[in-house]
């Protein structure tokens, strides 16, 4: 080896960013006047709108005074609609996906790849770029929708929001877009493993159908299996169900939900299994605070945004290492 | 090593214990055009991406204008300008709007930007469609438009890997025309190639690349010097004493070989151009000259006859 080992290790010259914000703004006006983004766009708009317009039929039925009104615009579900809430753990997913599966894929197969990356850039500043602009496309338009709803409540229901209301609301909306974050990293993966776009679109709603109709099957399946009950005690009983719960939270959209059950309803102390023991003392039907109610789910987002970032350095470090020419 | 653009010494690219480019040893010199020759998968793209710093040598020293692509692969790409083998554009966006990309990614300001962007498409002739979405183009505009792409940073080189593939002639000549644009504003170019004519017409230099190696290099006369032993070769057509003609010919310095043909029709391969001593010598043998013709010697000849001998090499061993 005529090249010794530490001069290459003395690392590269330049900064990894560097063209990153040129890669942003482009995919972010590539995503923003894409038809496959306007068509999604509609779906999500019009689910809102039904779902909200649904929600404050409910509400302006059977809640007189509730201070946490406003939420309810996001929670409350209207046969045959459902809530807010469950529209988006479908929907978001499916965004991402759509904004993820083909944006490594597509440059090879544009040929644009070895023209891009022959520009004073590192590989890094296009993978950042590129997934930086999907997250502020899935936020932007989840901020939309969400101002829209806020906007609806306001006009129809005609009582000013509070503060604690928006807090929790604006909290519900990072954690969505956290939420996304994680298929659209999932989507960017695949879209680095497959060259076919199809290919990288089908893998990933593979996955997102495995977690929303498979795993809470799997879960308690896997439950009875790591925590047997042989004896018939209520000690073996609470086991299993502990670990069936512990197992359901690998799914993302679980996280989610539970995330959204505590922030979205102030009176929910608990997550989970709880014993009547556990709540000696407590006054129910009270909310608690917005801290408290973070509390509860601190795990939760920490684990989302987690999974993430797990997801997206793994999508780094096999496009650092896949070989540029086609 | 102010002279050379690019220089490696025993650059090696193995890929699982093949080695795609094996111990090369390659020069360019500032100012000229380079044609890279070869097979396929004799290791030209691979040479070309590790030049740019796209893909990691397993061995061996690089250096692109005097910069190290693997340790300052930025320095690099700031200066040399790659078009790859069928250059591809994002087809919903216009010519103008792919170059602001490009100007963008190179950190150009936008007055600045605008202004090169300009002239590119000037010099290859796409202002007209400027605003137009490339996916209306024609490969030759596609083509072209990888030019302009290139010339937005200025570059000192600029590397084309199979720039005229799936051309048509008269496209194709146009874009030799470019790259002798490209020269005269004193950029150096390499050009990898598979379009042996094409390479002659515009090459100051070539390598011949095989295996990994480089086999051949030199100017097409040296090659020619080397592969056939001469490569000129002079079409004579002369009434006459065939004998004495015949004997003036093969008399001549520098001639290889003279070969009769019909009856008055004499074929001289020489190792210069020796048409004004073919003249002299016909006459002299009181011969009526007719036509005297000269046939530069021919890359495709050369390549042709290399790897003929290649081959009956690699036979007898297998054998």
């Amino acid at each position: 080896m005529s090249r010794p080992k530490s001069r290459r290790e003395r690392g590269r010259e330049g900064s990894p960013w560097q063209g990153m914000w040129a890669v942003v703004g482009k995919e972010m006006a590539d995503n923003l006047t894409s038809a496959r983004m306007q068509v999604l766009e509609i779906l999500i708009a019009l689910s809102a709108v039904a779902a909200v317009y649904g929600a404050i039929q409910t509400i302006m039925d059977t809640v007189s005074q509730d201070p946490f009104v406003y939420l309810k615009l996001f929670t409350t579900s209207q046969d045959p609609l459902p809530a807010f809430v469950g529209f988006l753990g479908f929907l978001v997913p499916l965004i991402a996906i759509a904004l993820g599966f083909d944006s490594v894929n597509s440059e090879f197969n544009r040929r644009t790849m070895s023209r891009v990356l022959a520009q004073p850039i590192y590989r890094d500043a296009l993978l950042f770029g590129k997934f930086l602009a999907n997250l502020f496309t899935l936020a932007l338009v989840l901020t939309a929708i969400w101002l829209l709803i806020i906007g609806l409540g306001i006009v129809r229901l005609g009582v000013p929001p509070g503060g604690e209301e928006m807090a929790r609301a604006l909290w519900f909306l990072v954690a969505t877009i956290f939420y996304g974050g994680i298929w659209l990293a999932l989507a960017m993966v695949f879209s680095i493993i497959f060259r076919q776009p199809a290919t990288a679109a089908m893998a990933a709603i593979g996955v997102w159908l495995f977690f929303t109709v498979f795993w809470s099957m799997i879960s308690e399946v896997l439950a009875q299996v790591i925590s047997p009950i042989r004896y018939g005690f209520p000690q073996e009983q609470i086991a299993q169900l502990q670990t069936a719960i512990w197992l359901s939270r690998v799914a993302p959209n679980t996280l989610y939900s539970e995330i959204a059950l505590a922030i979205l309803h102030p009176t929910v102390r608990a997550l989970g299994l709880v014993l009547p023991i556990q709540l000696s003392g407590a006054i129910l039907g009270t909310p608690l605070p917005l801290n408290q109610s973070l509390l509860l789910v601190w795990p939760h987002l920490t684990g989302l945004i987690a999974a993430t970032i797990l997801l997206f350095a793994v999508g780094y470090v096999m496009f650092q290492r896949e070989e540029i020419r086609a | 090593m102010a002279d050379f653009v690019v220089e490696t010494r025993n650059l090696s690219k193995h890929y699982d214990g093949f080695a795609a480019v094996d111990k090369l040893n390659l020069r360019v010199r500032e100012g000229e055009v380079f044609g890279i020759l070869g097979p396929n998968g004799s290791g030209k793209t691979t040479t070309i991406l590790m030049l740019l710093g796209l893909t990691e040598p397993t061995e061996g020293e690089v250096r692109v204008l005097g910069f190290d692509p693997v340790r300052q692969p930025l320095s690099v790409k700031a200066r040399v300008g790659y078009m790859p083998d069928q250059v591809g554009f994002y087809d919903e966006l216009t010519a103008r709007e792919n170059l602001i990309y490009i100007a963008k990614l190179n950190g150009i300001p936008r007055a600045e930007a605008y202004r090169r962007i300009d002239a590119a498409l000037e010099q290859v002739g796409l202002t007209h469609v400027a605003d137009h979405p490339v996916s209306t183009f024609s490969r030759g505009m596609k083509q072209r438009l990888g030019v302009a792409d290139l010339l937005i940073k200025q570059p000192r080189l600029v590397i084309l890997d199979e720039p005229t593939q799936g051309l048509d002639p008269a496209g194709a000549l146009e874009f030799l025309n470019l790259i002798r644009d490209l020269k005269r504003q004193g950029i150096s170019v390499i050009l990898a190639s598979h379009l042996l004519h094409q390479v002659q017409a515009i090459c100051d230099r070539v390598g011949l690349f095989y295996r990994g190696r480089m086999v051949l290099e030199g100017t097409v006369q040296e090659l020619a010097q080397q592969v056939l032993g001469g490569g000129y070769r002079v079409r004579v057509h002369a009434k006459g004493d065939t004998q004495a003609i015949m004997r003036n010919l093969r008399g001549l310095r520098d001639v290889i070989e003279v070969r009769q043909h019909e009856d008055d029709k004499y074929e001289v391969l020489a190792k210069r151009d020796l048409r004004p001593d073919v003249a002299r010598a016909v006459v002299e043998a009181n011969g009526n000259l007719l036509t005297l013709e000269l046939e530069e010697p021919n890359l495709e000849e050369i390549y042709a006859r290399y790897f003929e001998e290649v081959n009956h090499e690699s036979a007898k061993v297998a054998a």
